[in-house]
């Protein structure tokens, strides 16, 4: 079978002598070779497809003999910018432009380690250190190698713009002259980085180099691939989760012509799995009309009874139990019985959708019985290696995996599910399939977002202070529905995240849990619970303030008494929004601030009362904690996007189900943001340089629907305490 | 056991609701417009972003789409020949009539820059030129672009006479707007659509023009500003 990308060069063996470790890092480079298959980053994407051989080399800098150099990308491109920010980190130490490099995307290849995904907000924290290291002992080892041809102290030399300097004499090397005397010298293990007062790259606004493939029509995406001999699957799936499929009629699918099989396939989604018949065409779109003329019965396993109606109300009549104690300060059950001021509170989420603009899609080809190759869009390239591994009992060294540009991922692509299922139709069919899912198949099979409901106690002295604090979550386990097994007896501690982290000086604070089953698959989503649970957290402290006639952004802060990186956040978002400055009537602010795994932001809402009725989002300010910053106009950025997408949550569709089926089927239904809906976005970044790194990805997300609720409340005296809200009917 | 019913809205659907142009006809927009008014392909498309509801219309309340698909139906194996002009080319294609515009681009002329989103002309992802106009390809039925000058993401450079980048595209480039990406040339295609007919949007302008396009990472502020300096050039 012939393939548009051979597999991973064998000329790489015969050039191990020139690989070159680096112990302490783990880090290494490949010095005097040739990735003569890499790709221009503004043509086509850089696939790995002659990625060095070696398993226990971890090769992130390939310098050639032309002076071309290739840096190695661990973390997939899914928008949030680790083409630019993961690059940047060995560029600066080696000194390079990334405009003087080629950068490749990794495969999950045992080389570059675990941490080959994209997730948590994670990887420049998680990188920021070993990747300048990187850099760094690629740097030292071709300045050693500029010393040695000169003949003088490797003090004396300077790197700039891919070249050694040696400004005494006036001589300079440049790296592809030096590769291969540099491969011979031994790999510092704690080599010199840089002052960060003399970085070039990182800390200052830098352009991302996709973007001008993103511009042209010249980025490739997972949908995008093909190989020679490719058919295309389109799979029908039951919308009610956990049928079976009893039987199908294809008669008039294969009438339609271009398509050449159906088949039953199986979606396997972590320990779930799912039934669906695909249908095989020369065309995509053979192939959905062959879709549309099929017939299946289902067996529902009675899933089609279940309703959004009835399962909310099965939520509420759980918080009326104790559950599992979470996280507990002091004595609430005490406190609260002795307080004066009683406050109580119940806070409603939906269910809703990831929505990347890329639906997922896969293309596989099997090369030999046991050996398989992967093109797709994914933020997990080792995750799919190993479980497409495990469920075709393969070695994981015979799955190549080729990671795209990603269409958006915002979790959803945490989940290699479409890959394994077009894998078994791939197998089945003999040929090389792209399988790819229309919009309604992406926003009715989930995974979604889980929702969390909130009973909310507190009690507060006559005078307005605090006392007791509960927050008991209601929710499904987000493990449980992907099949793993639910111990009763366990917080899953994914539905409760943050809580505990919230840095106000709550006494006789505690939080609890109420376990719901659900058959209804959930997943992670950008700030996965933290969207849902800080809107009750910072909601019901709202409530608070208000009770105790405070105005909110004080109360938090008076109880922010001692130093944190939350009292800075709230500090400087009070400055930056002229908290203290009245606003017209008609209009009102809201505050909220969230601190969780992936990181800490605040914002303040403005909004706008309408004379119809509807309310209107003005303005975000946004203050974001990070310690260190690579990229502040990426950022920047990420808040952009986090704030759009926290509006679609907190005021859009979401998804609700009937007949044990989603609702929402396509954008008309499930409605996103649209440019006339965007608000001003201000965005202030907190980075006085460490000495902790925290997330840019998620934070920008959980207090936006607080802060909103808070804003309308400021605005037009209603409370809302169930998401989504409706913006057109307010007033 | 039941019988499992699923609608699909995919494919092609009301034109009224799905496309956004008058080609030959200007219009004076207004909502009224949102019922159908649909003569021939060439006459009028109705913009999606003056409808005020987004409302999906199913196969089966689209008459004359109906009568199309159920054509399609019961004569699955019809192929025809189509000589498209796309991006200055004559492309010859041998295509099933029904087949969006969007597919034949991708998976017979090799032209992936011009993306699937949705397929029902409710996120501008798929959106391309026709004569100069953008319209969503997801829902152009090949049989009815006719002697039309397609142009997509790859060949829009070349209409303003560049080699490399289209002012539009320059701005992208200059604001740093893409994140991941995907719905980009459909954001440019529409952009570059608007700067066509208004060459001094204002914000209305370009909050009307592009409204049909979603983003879901939300570089919807830099698409603005992008707007307006490409404007200025």
């Amino acid at each position: 079978m012939s393939q548009k990308t051979t597999s991973s060069g064998a000329g790489y063996v015969a050039r191990r002598d020139v690989l070159k470790t680096l112990g302490l890092t783990g880090a290494a480079f490949v010095l005097g070779t040739s990735a003569s298959n890499a790709a221009s980053v503004l043509g086509t994407f850089a696939t790995p497809d002659a990625l060095p051989a070696p398993v226990e080399l971890t090769p992130y800098v390939i310098i050639e003999r032309t002076g071309k150099i290739t840096l190695m990308n661990t973390r997939p491109e899914i928008g949030q910018g680790t083409f630019q920010s993961i690059p940047a980190l060995i560029a600066e130490e080696l000194g390079v432009t990334l405009d003087q490099v080629t950068i490749r995307q990794t495969g999950g290849q045992k080389a570059f380690g675990w941490a080959q995904f994209a997730g948590g907000s994670m990887s420049v924290r998680t990188d920021y250190l070993p990747m300048r290291k990187v850099g760094a002992s690629a740097r030292e080892m071709l300045v050693q190698a500029a010393a040695n041809t000169w003949n003088v102290p490797a003090s004396e030399c300077t790197v700039a713009n891919a070249r050694v300097l040696h400004k005494a004499s006036n001589r300079s090397l440049g790296y592809g002259e030096l590769a291969e005397a540099a491969a011979k010298l031994p790999v510092p293990t704690d080599p010199k980085l840089k002052d960060p007062n003399d970085f070039v790259i990182l800390g200052k606004d830098a352009r991302r180099p996709d973007v001008p493939a993103k511009s042209s029509g010249k980025a490739q995406f997972g949908i995008d691939m093909s190989v020679p001999g490719m058919v295309y699957a389109s799979i029908e799936r039951s919308p009610v989760f956990g049928s079976k499929v009893v039987s199908f009629d294809d008669a008039k699918t294969k009438q339609i012509k271009g398509v050449r099989q159906v088949l039953k396939a199986e979606r396997v989604l972590e320990s779930r799995r799912f039934e669906g018949v695909a249908v095989v065409a020369d065309t995509y779109w053979a192939a959905l009309q062959g879709r549309k003329a099929l017939q299946v019965r289902w067996d529902h396993q009675g899933h089609d009874a279940f309703s959004s109606a009835q399962y909310e109300q099965h939520l509420r009549d759980l918080a009326k139990t104790d559950g599992l104690v979470d996280h507990s300060v002091g004595d609430f059950a005490k406190a609260i019985a002795e307080a004066p001021v009683q406050l109580e509170a119940f806070y409603e989420t939906p269910v809703v959708s990831h929505s990347p603009m890329e639906p997922m899609n896969c293309l596989v080809s099997w090369t030999a019985p046991d050996a398989v190759e992967i093109w797709t869009s994914s933020q997990v390239p080792g995750g799919i290696k190993s479980q497409l591994a495990g469920e075709f009992k393969i070695s994981p060294d015979n799955v190549t995996v080729h990671i795209t540009f990603n269409g958006g991922g915002f979790g959803r692509r945490l989940y290699p599910d479409y890959v394994l299922e077009t894998a078994h139709i791939a197998k089945a069919v003999g040929k090389p399939v792209k399988a790819i899912w229309t919009r309604e198949d992406d926003t009715q099979l989930g995974p979604f977002r889980p929702m969390t409901f909130s009973a909310m106690r507190a009690g507060m002295s006559a005078d307005g202070k605090p006392l007791a604090f509960q927050h008991k979550v209601i929710s499904p386990s987000l493990d449980a529905t992907l099949g793993k097994p639910h111990d009763g007896k366990k917080v899953d501690k994914t539905m409760t995240e943050g809580i505990g982290e919230q840095k106000y000086e709550l006494p006789n604070l505690e939080s609890r849990y109420v376990y719901a089953e659900s058959h209804i698959p959930m997943a992670a989503w950008r700030a996965v619970t933290s969207t849902t649970l800080a809107f009750a957290h910072e909601g019901f402290l709202d409530e608070l303030a208000h009770k105790a006639g405070k105005d909110p952004m004080h109360y938090r802060l008076s109880l922010l008494t001692k130093d944190s990186d939350a009292k800075r956040v709230l500090t400087k978002l009070r400055e930056v929004s002229n908290w203290d400055k009245p606003l017209p009537v008609g209009k009102g602010r809201g505050v909220a601030q969230w601190e969780f795994f992936a990181g800490l932001a605040g914002q303040v809402v403005e909004v706008a009362k309408q004379a119809d009725g509807s309310v209107k989002v003005e303005k975000v300010y946004c203050v974001i904690d990070l310690g260190t910053v690579v990229n502040p106009d990426m950022v920047r950025a990420q808040i952009e996007g986090a704030i759009c997408m926290g509006l679609v949550a907190a005021t859009k569709d979401g998804i609700t189900f009937a007949n044990g089926q989603a609702q929402q089927a396509n954008f008309d239904t499930n409605r996103m943001l649209r440019i006339n809906e965007m608000p001003k976005v201000e965005v202030h970044i907190l980075a006085d340089g460490g000495p902790t790194i925290k997330g840019v990805g998620e934070p920008g997300l959980p207090p936006l629907a607080p802060a909103l609720a808070n804003a309308i409340f400021a605005a037009t005296g209603k409370r809302l305490r169930r998401l989504p809200m409706n913006l057109e009917k307010i007033a | 056991m039941p019988l499992a019913s699923r609608s699909y809205s995919y494919g092609l659907r009301d034109l009224t609701v799905a496309f956004a142009f008058t080609i030959s006809v200007k219009l004076v927009v207004t909502s009224v417009i949102c019922i159908p008014v649909y003569r021939s392909i060439h006459e009028t498309f109705v913009p999606v972003s003056f409808c005020p509801k987004r409302k999906a219309v199913p196969i089966s309340q689209s008459p004359l789409l109906q009568l199309r698909i159920h054509h399609h139906l019961v004569n699955p194996t019809t192929v025809a020949t189509y000589n498209l002009k796309v991006n200055g080319k004559i492309r010859r294609v041998d295509v099933d009539p029904a087949t969006p515009l969007l597919w034949v681009l991708r998976d017979h002329l090799d032209l992936s820059g011009t993306k699937y989103g949705c397929g029902v002309a409710q996120c501008g992802a798929c959106t391309v030129h026709l004569d100069g106009t953008a319209v969503r390809s997801c829902q152009l039925p090949v049989s009815v672009v006719g002697k039309g000058a397609v142009t997509t993401i790859e060949g829009l450079a070349a209409t303003a006479g560049s080699a490399s980048l289209h002012p539009v595209q320059k701005a992208w480039l200059d604001h740093d707007v893409a994140q991941c990406g995907y719905c980009q040339a459909g954001q440019i295609m529409s952009a570059a659509s608007l700067l066509n007919t208004t060459p001094n949007p204002s914000d209305a302008d370009i909050e009307a023009a592009m409204s049909s396009n979603i983003c879901r990472c939300g570089t919807y502020l830099r698409i603005k500003d992008a707007i307006k300096s490409a404007a200025k050039k």
